[in-house]
């Protein structure tokens, strides 16, 4: 037996929890820079506000209707998922935290006990200890354990949060409600050739051929049907494996034909790609550096990128920052309006593997400089030490204009009470 | 514009100190004896926080309960895996805001009740919207 676990509205339940005031209201988050909403109290959904709605857009309504608007706070929903993830693990060991607010649980061994009474319970204890509601799918396959979960989420009032496919019966009657659109892992492509041959629900497609399916949508299509038809197909995946490209790009906020100003960008992009190499105890062997220009102007158009190999694997901002700033003197090209730009950190290895240069000393210092500045960083707000290529007074421009505390990991920031 | 908030770091070479050096990477000779008792370091931490994914923290701003003990200032750990039961001390949200009460539990109603005498105890009733957010289980104030 598999299960899913999903908090509900995620960010809007965390906010929730330092202040209960907001229960029963409408309460939207938005993404960084305060763009559009990425998450969704069931009132807010009630008023018809779609996911990724612009914020700018949905000004009057919020107003009109007294919507509460958080900026992303992710140091909170950070902290209080690990909270979550932790209490999920007394349960099992067998566990893939599958996102932020989702994690499957394997319940093998479990059959003696009654498996919907001890999810109850679980619910119940996530819900007492963290404040979050979570939503509990139950079924012999991971696949099929999405679909419970949103059975047991879309009817609450009748399954109070948990619903198990412990049948034939109720698994056929899942699988004809859950339209193909919304089966995991089939992508808008797979949707339009299915529907193209008359699929439109789930059980319409493990009804098809086991060759057409191989045929048309590779052995990972396969390998999902028969996940669908209840015999687990698809793995826990236990350990997160690391990414295997790591990259930062971005638009420009206005459009920049300096070279100086490219560079300060790519700068940052690179130490950005550092910064996460480190965090997943990786290295890179080269860099890919792309620029472009603005393709809504009715100008010259310029767009190209460039490979820089580094003499050894490296995850130093300093290193990583040097060879991009050269990859973008390379092909930058004078008199043209740049949009966006972007540098990807490729061939990874793992750190303990990597190969020591006899030339270059500088490696480990670098190592002990990178571990103090990501000590700083994480103590003091990210960013307080910035390489001196890097623009100083950027931080302060992501619009975060209704930012609760970080209630649970800043002591000057805690609730109070009276 | 860009050098307006740099800070040069330059090492300091007229007052010279000298620290240990860290000796993770010897492996010769014979290991420090106290180096199997490395861990045992005394924690507040450990010894406040019982239950790590259900503890949060919380700054007491009044003097209701000055009598067990909570003053203004104090900061307080709260445990939200026990179970809230008569005569606990709890942080309570109600009415709009959060408090730190003791509670107790009459047959068919709560009450929050003050250690301060200039404090009234507070019924709750089925008009307010009462949660009981967290039992207090330490104090951690300066004296």
């Amino acid at each position: 037996m598999f299960a899913l676990i999903d908090c509900n509205n995620f960010y809007v339940s965390c906010e929730r929890v330092f202040q209960p005031q907001f229960d029963r209201k409408p309460v939207v988050v938005l993404s960084n820079n305060d763009g559009c909403v990425i998450s969704r109290s069931n009132e807010a959904k009630a008023l018809e506000i779609p996911m990724g709605a612009p914020a700018f857009k949905y000004k009057r309504l919020f107003e009109k209707h007294d919507v509460k608007v958080f900026s992303s706070n992710y140091t909170l929903y950070g902290d209080m998922s690990r909270r979550v993830m932790s209490v999920l693990e007394s349960y099992s060991p067998n566990i893939e935290i599958y996102s932020i607010d989702e994690a499957f649980l394997k319940l093998t061994g479990f059959d003696y006990l009654d498996i919907i009474e001890e999810s109850y319970k679980m619910k119940k204890q996530i819900s007492q200890w963290t404040g979050i509601p979570v939503s509990i799918g139950l079924a012999p396959s991971k696949s099929l354990a999405k679909i419970a979960n949103k059975i047991a989420k879309k009817f609450n009032h009748k399954t109070l949060g948990v619903y198990s496919l412990d049948s034939q019966e109720k698994i056929i009657k899942a699988l004809k409600w859950t339209s193909i659109e919304d089966v995991w892992g089939i992508g808008r492509r797979y949707t339009k050739l299915l529907k193209s041959i008359g699929v439109e629900n789930a059980l319409d497609f493990i009804n098809i051929p086991d060759q057409w399916v191989k045929i048309n949508m590779n052995i990972l299509g396969l390998r999902l049907k028969k996940d669908l038809s209840g015999s687990s197909f698809i793995k826990l995946e236990e350990i997160k494996s690391r990414k295997k490209s790591i990259a930062t790009t971005r638009s420009f906020e206005t459009v920049l034909s300096n070279l100086s100003d490219i560079e300060e960008r790519i700068s940052t992009f690179a130490t950005s790609c550092a910064e996460k190499l480190r965090m997943q105890n990786s290295c890179c062997t080269s860099l890919l550096i792309f620029l472009r220009s603005d393709p809504f102007k009715k100008e010259e158009q310029y767009n190209n990128s460039c490979v820089m190999q580094l003499s050894y694997a490296s995850d130093s901002s300093l290193t990583l920052s040097k060879q991009a700033i050269c990859g973008l003197q390379k092909i930058f090209k004078p008199g043209i309006t740049y949009k966006k730009a972007g540098v990807l950190a490729l061939g990874l290895i793992s750190k303990e593997n990597r190969q020591l240069n006899l030339f270059e000393p500088n490696i480990i210092r670098h190592d002990s400089l990178m571990k103090a500045i990501d000590t700083i960083n994480y103590k003091y707000g990210s960013h307080r030490i910035k390489l001196a290529n890097q623009d100083l007074n950027r931080i302060w421009k992501m619009k975060q204009e209704n930012l609760s505390p970080k209630f649970t990991t800043v002591l000057q920031e805690i609730i109070k009470v009276k | 514009m860009i050098n307006k908030k740099l800070i040069f770091f330059k090492p300091d070479n007229q007052n010279q100190k000298y620290f240990p050096l860290a000796n993770e990477g010897v492996s010769a000779g014979f290991p420090s004896p106290a180096e199997d008792f490395k861990e045992l370091k005394i924690s507040i931490d450990r010894e406040v926080v019982k239950n790590e994914s259900a503890t949060f923290f919380a700054r007491v701003d009044g003097q209701s309960m000055q009598g067990a003990g909570l003053d203004d200032g104090d900061l307080l750990v709260i445990d939200r895996s026990q179970e809230p039961e008569n005569g606990k001390i709890a942080v309570c949200f109600i009415d709009g805001e959060f408090t730190v009460k003791r509670l107790k539990v009459e047959d068919d109603c709560i009450y929050l009740m003050p250690e301060n005498s200039r404090y009234k105890a507070l019924k709750v009733t089925s008009e307010n919207q009462l949660i009981v957010w967290g039992i207090v289980t330490y104090v951690v104030k300066k004296v």
